[in-house]
């Protein structure tokens, strides 16, 4: 299926009830270089909402939060070495982590890839 | 849930919503030219990166050289009135040997309170008929009604506000800079002189917030843009904007007002007791004097120290000192350093655990990552001693 987004500049990419999350484009860009990540434990159950995984760039650490409620089943250990994967392919190398979705219907409450478009352009 | 002083992704790439409307220093449309981000700082809008981002800046800065727009800084000049010091009339104002600069000589020194705390942090420059101050932009207006309450009846003083101030750092800055104006290349350290550059009077000191190499560059206001487009030409130069500023000073182990110095640290605990006289130490006369002269004689409560965190995580301004889970002290100021990979932070600790070597754990997002505390600089001085 196609990618969804979330206000605070995530996209989840489901396939079958795994779905991998990152952070979108205009995020890293606006981030500048990523220099640490941290990723979230395989095996922890998240809530939709809860802050699971850390990326700081030069400037400042944000959190990153986990766009739906399940369980960790995979995470990106690559970004401990390689930060910079999250600014040069922020939705392919440089994901975050997977969480097989313990509850499909939250991905309704997450914008598609127009509506974020025009959330991005409304910021300005 | 991890316990998290972190901002929110979205906190973190809202810009601050302006309070009241933003200055521009003379570069603002060069900035906008070459790609800046341009974000609020300190009442200007200001450059924090160009394109390249702050990583390339950085390096560029450390291995070739870098022009920073540093025209938000307020400079100061102070010319005496018949029969009177400007020198002396400073010194009962700050804490640095001012008496004692020869013409061309320059010097970093702070302004005090009666506690002894750090008001600001500023550069002085005898010219010989004058002393020039360079103060932080966030403290321009407080500082300037400061001198003007205490040193009116003894100096003229101007505020040059409109001024620009160019920064140009690093171990090609010398070269850069000379093919433009050739009294450059043998200026020394902490010294000044008025030279010509692109037809324009400007001031030149050799001196600089990255540990490095290089020189500021005082231009008048309608000469700096063509003055910093020169520099540019320069194939050595590329515009480096706060980011890589804060990065460069920081691994450099120098002081940033208002996270590692303020009004509740005095220059004994910051580390800074080299900038005091060593008369000035004995006799005096400046504001917090009695304050400073005990923790000389005494010690200091706590100190500024350099850490060095294990492994990747980076303690950022805030976190807290621990050891063996007691609080000891904070972090001012941390971060990535990119000359070397890896995460440095400096903070006060307590005096007892100052000592280089001693293990402390660093809470970062409540975890403890464990750290050592080590000297200054974490990337080694390189300047022009001549």
């Amino acid at each position: 299926m196609s990618m969804k987004y979330t206000n605070e500049h995530e996209w989840i990419r489901v396939e079958g009830d795994v779905g991998t999350i990152g952070i979108t484009q205009y995020a890293q860009e606006q981030l500048g270089d990523v220099v640490f990540v941290e990723v979230p434990a395989v095996g922890r159950t998240v809530a939709k909402g809860e802050s699971v995984a850390v990326v700081e760039s030069v400037k400042a650490a944000s959190d990153i939060y986990a766009p739906v409620s399940g369980e960790v089943v995979e995470a990106n250990a690559a970004l401990a070495d390689t930060p910079g994967d999250v600014n040069a392919e922020p939705t392919g190398k440089g994901w975050f982590f997977k969480v097989k979705l313990s509850d499909k219907s939250e991905l309704d409450g997450l914008m598609d890839e127009a509506a974020y478009d025009a959330f991005v352009k409304s910021l300005g | 849930m991890i316990a998290s002083d972190n901002a929110t992704l979205t906190e973190t790439l809202l810009t601050d919503p302006a309070a009241g409307p933003l200055k521009r220093t003379p570069l603002y449309e060069l900035h906008r030219e070459l790609g800046a981000r341009i974000v609020p700082f300190a009442g200007y809008e200001m450059p924090v990166q160009y394109p390249t981002g702050i990583l390339v800046e950085h390096a560029q800065t450390r291995t070739a050289a870098g022009l920073f727009d540093v025209s938000h800084m307020g400079q100061v000049r102070l010319t005496a009135k018949p029969g009177q010091s400007a020198a002396k009339a400073l010194e009962t104002l700050v804490p640095g040997d001012i008496a004692g600069l020869q013409p061309g000589q320059q010097r970093y020194t702070q302004f005090t309170n009666e506690a002894g705390g750090i008001l600001d942090d500023l550069m002085v420059t005898s010219t010989g008929d004058h002393l020039l101050l360079v103060i932080n932009a966030a403290c321009k207006d407080a500082d300037l009604a400061h001198i003007q309450k205490h040193l009116s009846a003894t100096c003229e003083i101007e505020p040059m506000f409109a001024r620009g101030l160019l920064a140009l750092q690093g171990p090609q800055a010398s070269q850069a800079l000379a093919r433009l104006a050739p009294s450059v290349a043998t200026m020394k350290f902490m010294t000044g002189a008025y030279v010509v550059i692109d037809g324009a009077e400007c001031y030149v000191t050799r001196s600089g917030y990255t540990g490095g190499d290089g020189y500021e560059i005082s231009t008048p206001a309608e000469a700096t843009e063509a003055i910093a487009r020169k520099l540019l030409a320069q194939p050595e130069v590329k515009p480096i904007g706060l980011g890589a500023r804060d990065s460069l000073r920081l691994e450099a182990g120098l002081c940033l007002y208002g996270h590692d110095i303020d009004t509740t640290t005095t220059p004994v605990e910051a580390g800074l007791l080299w900038s005091i006289g060593k008369e000035r130490r004995v006799q005096g006369g400046f504001p917090g004097a009695a304050v400073v002269q005990k923790q000389i004689a005494e010690g200091a409560p706590r100190k500024r120290v350099g850490i060095l965190p294990e492994g990747k995580a980076i303690a950022r301004e805030g976190a807290e000192i621990a050891i063996a889970g007691k609080g000891v002290g904070k972090v001012t100021s941390g971060g990535f350093a990119p000359t070397l990979g890896r995460a440095v932070a400096m903070g006060y600790v307590e005096r007892a655990h100052a000592a280089n070597g001693t293990k402390v754990d660093l809470l970062v997002r409540g975890k403890p990552v464990p750290a050592e505390i080590v000297p200054m600089p974490f990337v080694k001085h390189a300047y022009y001693r001549g």
